[in-house]
């Protein structure tokens, strides 16, 4: 088990290092840096440009240097917890994103976790009572569900509550409690938020997860040895939970390498909709102004969690088949 | 001496030994038919991917004729009717049928709140014209695909009045046309997109399926890593950084293609695995051992037993793209506005405030979730019908 888990970690660091190379390719992708784009509008405004504050800056941030030296520099101050500068903010990134990336997280966890509870039994009714209305109402439900984009079901729910209910669902928590210390009532109040967009979130994925739960239930029960067990008179739901239950358990655990990447993909345009205070409309106001060293730490982040989220399920997988735990490496 | 007559009935026909493995005509048509017609047959029992497919064919021949068939021009602004409501579709006044019409609309100004308010007319009754020309409705005449010119409306106001199906927006420009013109760019954004990534996920697949060994697992590990990506973040951060100066269509193509560069490792995967599964089965090696080439094999004998999967998958990604696009819009960061697109549109909608004030900005929902939910069945039915053989 121990040799799994190291060799998996090992995995681990290649992808990410080719996703750093990624991030970092894609930050100096514009032409021209950031403090190109400053001096030109400050021109254009008219301004004086101090040419020994420009020189100061590129030589402080590195901007001098060839592309392997600051990606270097820039992986470096990552791992150390430093994520850059914001030339927009002008301030580091770390203290930009506060919260931020916390409440992400937040979001992520408590909506796979929606995603899963929601998801297991209905999918497992689903197929025991295959083709009853049951079955038909909740399949319809889901495909529904599934072409919704998620973004638009937040739109559309924002606007039903304002327009019906005169309520405000957007945000993670009460104004009040922005960019404060946490306390036990800023707790409460992001509880209380957490749900709108969980839902919202949440949707898409729990119809698909319902759906590939279903095929693979379906299969285990059609298969022969569940016709066996029920001629020698095992009871219906100790047929059901001993053995097919098990076989179609696994996929739906290795599911969360779909599922993850999907869902905060999701959230991220979700947040900009609902205006939670998560990375998702900080991204998007980076994303606007060009601020790419901001752009390039959530889109890292983001990576990473997903990477991060893989690594647990897999390890998740490993505890729980042994196929995988002994022969290394999981089958797709 | 002759034998005494039988006491029981005997068939006094020749005996057929064949007659039990003989086949009605019914079945012998079943068991000669080729793949792809069982496949027909098999898709066109699927109720809801035919009623799928047909919603769909009827959405892209709007999409072909959209000149024709949207009431107004798209950029065609109506000052005086500026966030104007729907207008009801009315078919009979004061209890007597006088076919489809729509009521005048009464502009008020509200000095208190210094607002429009439009109100209905009901004095005022405007039928509407069908297969309008020129000589009947001016300032109908278009370039058709910009190639030639026509003034052929399948639908018009009458003369003087208006006709806001779906209302107007801010400029007052009609909604029902924006969306029949949006329907062109979001559509066939979708099929392009869909081309260009099967052609990656087929050439990339085919080879890291077919030589195996090294090449195979760089592929691996490249797709690996891209679906290690969460796909929207990177789509906005990659649509962000094509340079603000080009033009609104460079900028369209930009997007379909890293719309496509995002999506073939879904396909290539799926080639992949079905090209390891067939290359070790008997009919390809025998190719290879008569001398067959790489290209040939793959071609000629490998893809014909799965293409059919493949364009099911194909089908199922489809909307992906269209949502893809239309959240980038959606969001600035996608198409901009002398492109019309659906995500355009809801642009518009993305200030909560609005659209409780206007509501009619959110209809372009409607024709993405339909289109969506059309190839999510449709792909269904075919991924069912790809497979004739299995019951």
């Amino acid at each position: 088990m121990l040799r799994y888990i190291v060799r998996r970690i090992l995995i681990m660091i290649p992808t990410l290092l080719v996703i750093s190379v990624l991030v970092f390719t894609i930050i100096q992708l514009p032409p021209g840096d950031y403090l190109t784009t400053m001096v030109n509008e400050l021109q254009a405004q008219g301004e004086n440009v101090n040419q020994e504050r420009i020189a100061y800056l590129r030589e402080e941030y590195g901007l001098d240097r060839s592309p392997v030296e600051q990606y270097l520099y820039w992986v470096g101050g990552m791992l150390q917890g430093d994520m850059g500068h914001s030339f927009e903010h002008d301030k580091p990134v770390a203290d930009v994103v506060g919260d931020r990336m916390f409440l992400t997280m937040v979001v992520a966890f408590v909506t796979t976790l929606f995603v899963y509870v929601m998801s297991f039994p209905i999918g497992v009714y689903s197929a025991v009572r295959q083709y009853s209305v049951g079955d038909f109402a909740l399949s319809f439900l889901g495909f529904i569900g599934l072409a919704t984009p998620n973004f638009l079901l937040a739109l559309v729910l924002m606007y039903l509550a304002k327009a019906y209910f005169g309520t405000d669902i957007g945000g993670l928590m009460d104004a009040q409690y922005i960019d404060k210390p946490w306390t036990w009532g800023k707790v409460m109040s992001v509880l209380e938020h957490l749900w709108v967009p969980v839902i919202v979130i949440g949707t898409a994925g729990t119809a698909g997860m319902i759906r590939r739960l279903r095929a693979n239930l379906l299969d285990e029960l059609h298969k022969q040895y569940v016709v066996t067990a029920k001629a020698k008179g095992l009871a219906p739901g100790k047929v059901l939970v001993k053995y097919p239950l098990r076989m179609a358990l696994n996929p739906f655990i290795a599911d969360i390498g779909n599922l993850l990447p999907e869902m905060i993909s999701g959230a991220v345009i979700v947040s900009v909709v609902l205006g939670l205070e998560t990375t998702g409309p900080m991204l998007l106001k980076a994303l606007q102004s060009q601020d790419m060293y901001l752009a390039g730490s959530f889109l890292m982040f983001i990576s990473l969690l997903t990477v991060v989220g893989t690594l647990i399920s897999d390890l998740a997988l490993a505890v729980l088949d042994p196929r995988i735990r002994l022969e290394g490496g999981r089958k797709r | 001496m002759s034998r005494p007559p039988i006491e029981h009935y005997v068939n006094p026909e020749p005996f057929n030994p064949q007659s039990l493995l003989e086949l009605t005509p019914e079945q012998e048509r079943y068991y000669m038919a080729s793949q792809w017609r069982l496949a027909w047959w098999k898709l066109k029992r699927h109720r809801l991917a035919v009623i799928s497919a047909s919603f769909l064919t009827l959405m892209y021949l709007v999409v072909i004729f959209a000149e024709a068939v949207a009431p107004y021009d798209l950029e065609e602004r109506h000052t005086q009717y500026l966030f104007a409501p729907p207008q009801e579709l009315n078919f009979f006044d004061e209890g007597e049928f006088v076919g489809p019409f729509v009521y005048g609309i009464a502009v008020t100004l509200d000095m208190e709140k210094l607002q429009w308010v439009y109100g209905e007319d009901r004095s005022k009754r405007y039928p509407l014209r069908f297969f309008c020309s020129d000589n009947d409705y001016p300032g109908a005449s278009y370039r058709f695909w910009g190639l030639f010119d026509s003034s052929f409306h399948l639908v018009c106001p009458a003369e003087g009045g208006q006709f806001f199906l779906l209302g107007t927006d801010r400029l007052g420009r009609d909604m029902l046309s924006r969306i029949i013109y949006g329907a062109r760019i979001s559509l066939t954004l979708g099929l392009i997109g869909i081309s260009i990534s099967f052609f990656l996920g087929i050439t990339i697949g085919g080879v890291a399926g077919y030589y195996g060994g090294l090449v195979d697992s760089v592929v691996q590990r490249v797709i690996e890593i891209i679906r290690s990506f969460p796909m929207l973040p990177l789509l906005m951060t990659l649509s962000a950084i094509l340079p603000v100066t080009w033009p609104p269509t460079l900028i369209f193509i930009g997007i379909t293609v890293l719309l496509a560069l995002l999506d073939w490792p879904g396909l290539a995967r799926a080639v992949r695995s079905k090209l390891l599964a067939l290359r070790e089965e008997d009919f390809c090696v025998a190719a290879q051992l008569m001398g067959a080439k790489p290209g040939r094999v793959i071609m000629k004998h490998l893809m014909p037993s799965f293409v059919s999967h493949l364009i099911a998958s194909a089908t199922l990604s489809i909307p992906t793209m269209i949502l893809g696009e239309t959240a980038l819009s959606f969001l600035g960061l996608g198409l901009r506005p002398p492109v019309t697109s659906w995500g355009v549109l809801l642009n518009e909608a993305q200030n909560i405030n609005y659209v409780v004030l206007y509501p009619w900005l959110l209809y372009p929902v409607i024709p993405v979730i339909l289109v969506v939910l059309a190839y999510q069945f449709l792909g269904d039915g075919l991924l069912d019908a790809a497979d004739p053989y299995k019951h």
